[in-house]
């Protein structure tokens, strides 16, 4: 039998880098594996025996894209462990910097990382040739997010100023002032992404996954919410543990997860989307109507349009939330520590993002446990590979490589947060 | 002058410390990041020139390669190892692909030799950060002499 061999040294356009292993045999895929190789869970370690004060700092270290998620999840957790309520002008003010995230982090990866799949480029430099207007506006778009982030956050990487129980410091109504100005023109800016990715070509493809993210009565889920499902789950953040698993898997050093019992999920902007698309700004829902998409959407090439929708209604909501604010009385809600467990979970850009810390009296941090969106999604992705590959079999290897590389890639994977290198390797047998 | 690193990477540091130890003249900002290719590029566009050093894995830590990015694109693969996978090369040549990449833009690569997490900066890099320093120092001061009328200037 002869045997044909695809290597890359590593998979281009993800935030980070990992491996994968598409083995063919007869016709017919024998197996598919997604590899990740996971700095061994370095920030867990990191965090015990720190201050809980430290968490937020420490984890929005892990990545360099979505910060704001870590913080959100590490401060929400601790103030669940110490009875905690956050509202008013300080909820407004996370749910604020979290659209700046989004917003970023979207802009970044619907430009500059996914839509040149779609296009036929290589790469976003070789696509910036050809359509520089389109790939400027991506980087202002970013550049909007970014300057939330700086205002709000005190730096664009890595904010400094978020703290458990609120900021410290927090931004008066006139430094919100040129934000606004900036939102409305980012809001344009979204609108015009969406209707420029709804025109790609998507390949036919669905998948009947389970969507899991927050769902909240009033809000499309940033900060808050249950834990919701497309096939009935419906828990609390406490009780992400008796619902979900982590599994070791030998070839990858980060952990698969999967509902107890049912097996894969997916989060992130689908899986918001499909539970939530009703609490949509009408702006952004008028949008996702023009761009072709239904309540629910379950074809994962279409994940780009959804997350131009999402970035419109970051814009949207962001506008919102800086005409009714108000500053607070005080940057943050007194603590006062004690012993306990608490449970975070926020919608980071990628996805759920689930932080649990057990502290001890004095609020140091005796156990950390941080569940990525990218890892909850690893067995997904193979699964994607295994349903969708069957029909692409005829495709020439390169062809191949290059649909595979885009499978991946509409989860958007934050390959940093939970792993290391990537190599592609397609063993047709 | 654009520091890029990420400071709990072992010697993926070594950009960031060594843009903490320059002193910049007037006119001359000193910013680090953390590799990620769209706040390089606008960086670059708000630059009349610039200075970037990052870490670089090779075969001889602490050794620096300078590079006139300017006029050529940077050796491929050379800042792969750094904890960005897209990074200063994938920056500055779309920056230049826009138009933005200031006339001026020299890179600076300390080869490293350990980019895990939670790693030390190797010995090898620690000792080499000094001469690096006044590499870079002299050359962000001729940057300044050349356009004392108008000073350079980058940030975003």
């Amino acid at each position: 039998m002869a045997t044909r061999r695809i290597r890359v040294d590593y998979l281009a356009r993800v935030e980070g880098e990992a491996g994968l292993t598409v083995v063919l045999r007869d016709g017919e895929v024998r197996d598919v594996e997604l590899r990740i190789f996971e700095p061994p869970r370095f920030f867990e370690a990191l965090l015990r025996g720190r201050a809980y004060g430290e968490a937020p700092d420490i984890t929005a270290r892990i990545c360099g894209i979505c910060p704001v998620a870590y913080q959100m999840s590490a401060v929400h957790a601790m103030e669940d462990a110490f009875g905690v309520r956050v509202d008013g002008s300080l909820r407004a003010l996370r749910r604020l910097l979290y659209c700046g995230e989004w917003i970023e982090s979207h802009a970044l990866h619907v430009y500059m990382l996914h839509a040149p799949d779609f296009l036929g480029y290589e790469s976003a430099i070789a696509m910036a040739r050809d359509h520089p207007a389109e790939v400027e506006r991506g980087l202002q778009l970013k550049k909007s997010g970014n300057e939330i982030l700086r205002v709000i956050g005190g730096r664009e990487i890595h904010p400094v100023n978020v703290r458990v129980g609120g900021f410290y410091r927090v931004p008066t109504k006139g430094e919100l002032a040129p934000l606004a100005e900036a939102m409305r023109r980012a809001r344009d800016q979204a609108l015009a992404t969406v209707r420029w990715v709804s025109g790609f070509d998507f390949p036919d493809c669905e998948r009947d996954y389970e969507l899991v993210a927050l769902r909240h009565p009033d809000e499309y889920p940033f900060n808050e919410g249950r834990i919701a499902s497309s096939k009935g789950l419906d828990i609390a953040a406490r009780n992400f543990d008796a619902h979900f698993e982590e599994r070791h898997v030998r070839r990858s050093t980060a952990l698969h997860s999967a509902i107890r019992g049912r097996g894969s999920y997916l989060v992130g902007p689908l899986a918001r989307y499909g539970l939530n698309s009703a609490l949509l700004s009408p702006l952004a829902r008028e949008a996702a109507g023009e761009a072709g998409l239904g309540a629910v959407c379950t074809n994962p090439y279409r994940s780009i349009v959804v997350r131009a929708v999402e970035m419109l209604y970051a814009c949207d909501e962001a506008l919102r939330l800086i005409d009714a604010y108000e500053p607070p009385d005080r940057p943050a809600v007194p603590i006062e520590p004690r012993g306990g467990v608490g449970h975070g979970c926020t919608e980071a850009p990628r996805g759920l993002l689930y932080h649990r810390y057990g502290l001890e009296a004095d609020g140091a941090i005796a156990e950390a446990r941080i569940v990525p969106p990218t890892s909850q999604n690893q067995a997904s992705v193979e699964e994607d590979l295994r349903a969708f590959l069957p029909g692409w079999l005829d495709m020439p290897d390169e062809a191949l490589r290059w649909r595979c590389e885009q499978t991946i890639r509409n989860y958007d994977p934050c390959i940093s947060c939970s792993c290391h290198f990537l190599d592609l390797e397609i063993d047709r047998g | 002058m654009i520091a890029v690193g990420n400071a709990l990477r072992g010697d993926d540091a070594a950009g960031l410390e060594i843009g903490r130890r320059l002193s910049p003249a007037d006119g001359i900002r000193v910013i680090e990041q953390d590799g990620e290719v769209a706040a390089i590029v606008e960086a670059l566009r708000a630059a009349r020139a610039a200075v970037i050093v990052d870490a670089a894995a090779g075969p001889r830590p602490g050794r620096l390669a300078r590079f006139d990015a300017a006029s050529h694109p940077l050796p491929a693969r050379l800042l792969a190892c750094s904890t960005h996978a897209p990074g200063v090369a994938e920056a500055i040549e779309l920056a230049r692909a826009l138009g933005v990449l200031p006339r001026t833009c020299v890179v600076y690569a300390i080869e490293g030799a350990s980019f895990d997490v939670g790693a030390p900066m190797s010995a090898a890099v620690e000792g080499a950060l000094a001469a690096a320093v006044a590499r870079i120092q002299a050359e962000i001061e001729a940057l300044g002499d050349a356009a004392p009328e108008q000073p350079a200037s980058i940030g975003s």
